[in-house]
């Protein structure tokens, strides 16, 4: 255990002396500024609209935690599907192509301590990554009344679903020396699991029950609604669970090849 | 020390290693010998534990590298052709990473650090990005780390290439010292080397030994240029000679 604790510190210093780590945060923070500017402008402008009817009823309707914090969340995890194979597209392929993956299997580590290291690595940059934006509801807290527990179980939301996508994406990265190929396939399997669902309108009551069941966006949906149902945190605990141990065989593999 | 045993490793139908075995003692220097795409980064591949063998065992210490991988990978240092480096961090830092996950002790971390930079002459430049410095720089480091543990046992794939004159005599005097409680593998295409360094030889060729012999033996009324020419121009001739009866 304690070898991963080193591991992920190797790979949290290594993305923040590499450009890639501020580019990502940067765009994060001004994508994320810009959405929230732009909800909250409108926010405010239906206020002010609805103010003339002086009807309570309508007043009533205008929930800033529906109107606002929701669809910022959802805005996030759409970039979250693109910045996340950015973030761990290095992870393996980058060792493979520089020859250190030789160093890291010839030391007396085990393949848990590697994956667990670099799994390590990356959810401690995106804590970072995630806290920065705590900035919005922030403002939102200093200067209006949004319901704390609903932001609070969409940010839950949104982090478990960032920590699923980064084991995707270490699991890309795993199976190939090309930083690139890395990226690629992990942004197509991220939107896959993002859009998975689509056909679960027209398709019978079985298939869509399952489509629905796999698909991040009915599992994060709920979550940003407020409502944290174990069966959303089973579906990305096992998400995470299952790519982890698929990454750690395709690392073992080398080793039975 | 390392007890190498009818090992083969074949990559999927290309047999890179057939059926060798060999041993090295503590405190020998075994020289590692034969043209390139011969078996060498392979078989030490296999010996470092970093892949299988096909058949066959490998004995680091007493311990098999398959069954005990753990116990042998501790004692092995290892020097792959290209330096594993990771290209962003410093030379400290560098090296303090690879002691802590070669399973240094806290305490005696700063100590190995110390050790090996001072053996390696990087003491100039310990706070370096490692991608900025020079070939000769980025090899030195390269076997600082192989050795930053104490290994029992190091595995260097041509460790002296891209150094100058001046560096290539301090680390060929650095083997020497380190062997004498331990058991290096020395792979390399430099013949004065050898005969410099090592105690033992092993040419290898198209994937089989063609001769494991101490060093005084083979050289003895002769150079090891011509043994080496002698013996791999033999055994290409074994192998090609029937298979071109068989073709006309």
């Amino acid at each position: 255990m304690k070898n991963a604790f080193t591991i992920a510190g190797k790979e949290l210093r290594s993305a923040f002396v590499s450009p890639i780590a501020y580019v990502v945060l940067t765009g994060f923070m001004l994508l994320g500024g810009w959405f929230f500017f732009n909800l909250l402008n409108r926010f405010n402008f239906l206020v002010q609209i609805y103010m003339g009817f002086r009807s309570a009823e309508v007043q009533m309707r205008l929930n800033l935690n529906e109107m606002v914090v929701a669809p910022l969340l959802g805005n996030l995890s759409v970039v979250l599907i693109i910045l996340i194979p950015v973030i761990t597209m290095r992870s393996f392929a980058e060792e493979k192509r520089a020859g250190t993956y030789e160093l890291l299997l010839t030391s007396p580590l085990s393949i848990a301590e590697i994956v667990l290291g670099k799994f390590l690595g990356v959810v401690t940059f995106l804590v970072i990554m995630l806290s920065l934006t705590a900035v919005y509801p922030a403002i939102l807290l200093l200067w209006g009344n949004p319901e704390v527990g609903m932001i609070l179980s969409g940010y839950l939301g949104l982090f478990l679903l960032a920590v699923s996508f980064a084991s995707v994406g270490l699991l890309t990265s795993s199976f190939t020396d090309n930083q690139i190929v890395a990226a690629v396939s992990c942004l197509i399997v991220l939107l896959l699991l993002y859009v998975i669902s689509w056909p679960a309108e027209t398709a019978g009551a079985t298939l869509a029950a399952v489509l629905k069941y796999l698909s991040v966006t009915e599992h994060f949906s709920e979550m940003v609604r407020g409502v944290i149902e174990t069966k959303d945190l089973v579906y990305f605990a096992s998400l995470i669970v299952g790519t982890l141990y698929l990454t750690h065989r395709s690392v073992e593999s080398v080793r039975w090849r | 020390m390392i007890e190498v045993k009818n090992l083969t490793k074949r990559y999927g139908d290309l047999v890179a290693v057939s059926n060798i075995s060999f041993t090295a003692a503590k405190g020998q220097i075994l020289g590692f010998l034969g043209p390139n795409g011969a078996g060498k980064t392979t078989t030490m591949r296999v010996i470092t534990g970093f892949m299988p063998a096909t058949s066959g065992t490998v004995k680091i210490a007493g311990f098999d590298i398959f069954e005990h991988s753990y116990e042998c990978r501790k004692r092995i240092g290892y020097l792959p052709e290209n330096p594993p480096l990771y290209n962003d961090m410093t030379v400290l830092s560098y090296l303090r990473f690879v002691g802590r996950i070669r399973g240094v002790a806290k305490a005696e971390l700063n100590d190995a650090v110390d050790r090996v930079l001072r053996a390696c002459g990087l003491t100039d430049v310990p706070q370096r990005v490692i991608g900025h410095l020079s070939k000769g720089y980025r090899q030195r480091v390269g076997l600082a780390q192989a050795m930053i543990h104490n290994p029992d046992v190091l595995v260097l794939d041509e460790p002296t290439i891209g150094l100058d004159p001046r560096q290539i005599i301090d680390i060929r005097s650095l083997i020497k010292e380190l062997a004498s409680n331990r058991t290096v593998i020395l792979s390399t295409h430099i013949l004065p080397e050898v005969t410099q360094l090592c105690d033992k030889v092993v040419i290898i060729n198209q994937g089989r030994i063609v001769v494991e012999e101490m060093l005084e033996t083979l050289t003895r009324g002769t150079s090891l240029e011509q043994v080496f020419l002698h013996y791999i121009t033999q055994d290409n001739a074994v192998v090609q000679g029937p298979a071109q009866e068989a073709g006309s």
